[in-house]
């Protein structure tokens, strides 16, 4: 249950191609992140999956079953839109009884669900109220619930977090991690923060204008990105590129010292987190660059540094903007 | 001082406001209060406002005239049965156009481009008919189905192959028309049921007239007031956020459930002054009653008109009759002002 596979999926709104053709698989029980900066198509992609929008050309299949022309209703997934998408005048109960009503199950098996499913995400004292008398986590967790009740065969979400505010943010991040884990059913999670991405994703699907750019797991990505896009997207702050883009190396792949190094350069900023310090240098003719130094760094703006790049960590990329790999 | 300013200008807005609505409203304080007088107090001239006797015998006598009871009810069920009618044509269509469940069409023609195509095709169909026929389509139906074809294809090709600004513009474009233009028409499928809907399908239509009966002036009213009834809860339906629908469609919704469970309890305020409007557009209107009604399905309108007679102005009589006719509407429009002012700003086209 839950096997996702697009096949030369597209999408084109009039003259504009949204998407050119993509092919994935997401597999039984995966957490997939669709992460890449705004307008590339991540959500266009995941409403093509929902059925929200129909394909252009290719074909969406959902548990082997071909679901190109389905509507999204016979789909068998569930959706957590980001503005949370609640019937605001239903109650509670009603909004997360609404899927299994449309299923046509019967009233006692809908009143166990609902109280299940209330009872998972501590709802239970708010199931008579109408959405406008919650607070945002609350409207989250109800649409979260509207979404677990149907057991579907895969959950869709969204950028389920971006209005929660940073320290919620971070609270539901663990608990959908927490669900994923529990259910073991396949999430397919859009987002533009790769921070996000990079915690919770099995494996990382990174779009850009459209176009699949690579797909992997987090580390993987962050160790052997493919092209220059995926490089600059994963990972913060973002990885140093010079000698005109032919050249990466992640700022916290330099090692700082003062007296001898294979680059020379010269600090204009620092600055403090308390764990680390990021400096940013100029390097002369390669550039500007940031490097983290662990710790309290004594290093302030004008002062001399040499850095050298860690054995193994440099990433080279062609003019195409391909990562080459000796 | 800019305190200062700012309730001057509220006084003068609010002095403005009160003339204009005197102004508007003084029409409607001598029709009532002429309804009181008897007929050569009320004509006479300078009127003597309040120093008259009163008396109620217009009422009695309008009453012993005409069938009061029936002209109300003859409007309700016009202005009610249409307003139903209209909701259950504009509410789809409102729907689809705002949240378009079909994507926008890739064709890229102008406009001008279309009306090129439109008017070229009823020119040259117009050329055939003059060079094969002479012209001559008098008595023959198939000529006017023809002629009837040849406008709504590619009109309606361009409608719908555009998007919903257009398809709304065309329909609100219907109303811009003076209605005395589609008269005779109207008046000939009402009357003879002939032009276009002989010996056609399996009714035989001929001897079922539409004139002076429901039958004719409910569909026709709602008609005249579907374009508004559309426009407005279209703009109602703008603001409801797409998502909420698409969560139920993906939530396994069909679309009556869509429609029936999600839209309509969340645009009832928009759908209650829509129809507010409509019943007041209804009971108010009077050129196609006047027209086609005389007796049998003839409203208030028609009963106001019988006081306005060829014998002379009654002028007591017809106020007394114009103050019983508009009367109830006026009292269902005071009380659902807020709801009404409301209705026509809120998402006021933008």
């Amino acid at each position: 249950m839950g096997t996702i596979i697009l096949n030369k999926v597209r999408k084109v709104f009039g003259d504009v191609v949204i998407i050119p053709g993509a092919d994935l698989e997401i597999r039984e029980g995966e957490f997939i992140v669709f992460v890449g900066p705004s307008g590339c198509g991540k959500s266009t992609l995941l409403r093509l999956i929902a059925g929200l929008e129909d394909t252009t050309s290719g074909t969406i299949s959902i548990d082997g079953k071909d679901m190109t022309d389905a509507a999204p209703g016979e789909r068998g997934l569930a959706m957590v839109f980001q503005s949370y998408a609640l019937y605001p005048h239903m109650s509670v109960r009603d909004n997360i009884a609404f899927p299994l009503k449309m299923a046509r199950m019967p009233q006692d098996k809908i009143d166990a669900a609902v109280k299940s499913a209330a009872g998972k995400l501590n709802l239970t004292d708010y199931l008579d109220r109408k959405p406008r008398q919650l607070s945002g986590g609350q409207r989250q967790r109800v649409a979260i619930g509207r979404a677990i009740v149907r057991e579907p065969s895969a959950f869709l979400f969204d950028e389920p977090l971006s209005n929660l505010d940073a320290a919620l943010r971070v609270n539901m991040r663990v608990e959908i991690l927490q669900m994923h884990q529990s259910m073991k059913a396949t999430m397919v999670y859009v987002t533009h923060d790769q921070v996000e991405a990079m915690t919770m994703a099995d494996r990382i699907v990174v779009l850009n204008r459209g176009n699949i750019e690579q797909v992997g797991s987090p580390l993987e990505l962050y160790n052997k990105p493919n092209s220059l896009f995926v490089a600059g997207f994963i990972g913060s702050p973002k990885m140093n590129l010079i000698e005109d883009n032919s050249l990466g190396i992640r700022p916290e792949h330099i090692a700082v010292d003062a007296k001898k190094g294979e680059w020379q350069g010269t600090v204009k900023l620092s600055e403090h987190l308390g764990s680390d310090t990021f400096l940013h240098v100029d390097a002369g003719k390669r550039g500007n660059m940031t490097v983290r130094a662990t710790g309290e760094s004594g290093f302030g703006p004008g002062d001399k540094i040499f850095m050298t790049p860690e054995a193994g960590r440099l990433h080279h990329f062609n003019k195409e903007g391909r990562a080459v790999r000796s | 001082m800019a305190r200062q300013d700012a309730t001057r200008k509220k006084i003068a807005v609010t002095i403005l406001a009160w003339a204009l609505g005197i102004a508007m409203f003084f029409p409607i304080f001598w029709t009532a209060v002429a309804a009181f007088k008897t007929e050569s107090d009320a004509y006479t001239l300078p009127q003597n406002w309040l120093s008259t006797p009163w008396t109620l015998e217009n009422f009695s006598i309008v009453q012993e005239r005409s069938d009061y009871v029936r002209y109300i009810i003859n409007t309700l069920v016009i202005a009610g049965l249409s307003t139903i009618l209209g909701l259950a044509f504009a509410v789809p269509a409102a729907w689809s156009m705002a949240f378009a469940p079909v994507q926008k069409s890739t064709n890229t023609r102008s406009g001008r481009a279309w009306l090129g195509m439109i008017l070229g095709t009823a020119f040259v169909m117009g050329l055939l008919i003059y060079l094969l026929f002479g012209w001559d389509l008098t008595g023959n139906w198939i000529f006017g189905f023809i002629a009837l074809i040849i406008v709504i294809v590619p009109v309606g090709w361009w409608v719908f192959t555009r998007n919903t600004t257009d398809t709304l513009l065309w329909m609100l474009s219907t109303k811009m028309m003076p209605p005395a233009g589609a008269l005779i028409p109207i008046y000939l499928i009402f009357n003879r049921n002939g032009l276009v809907f002989k010996d056609w399908g399996w009714i035989d239509l001929t001897d079922w007239n539409l004139m002076d009966s429901f039958w004719g002036m409910v569909p026709l009213m709602m008609l005249l007031n579907l374009p508004i009834i559309i426009w407005m809860l279209y703009t109602y339906f703008k603001e409801i956020p797409m998502e909420i629908l698409e969560a139920a469609r993906v939530d396994g919704a069909s679309v009556w459930n869509e429609l029936w469970r999600i839209l309509l309890p969340m645009g009832i305020p928009g759908i209650v002054s829509t129809c507010l409007l409509n019943l007041i557009l209804a009971w108010n209107e009077a050129f196609w009653t006047l027209n086609l009604t005389n007796k049998y399905a003839a409203p208030l309108s028609f009963f106001i008109s019988e006081y306005s007679s060829p014998e002379g102005q009654f002028w007591a009589k017809l106020s007394a009759a114009s103050i019983m006719a508009i009367a109830p509407i006026m009292v269902v429009g005071w009380f659902s002002q807020r709801q009404l002012v409301r209705g026509l700003t809120f998402g006021a086209v933008k």
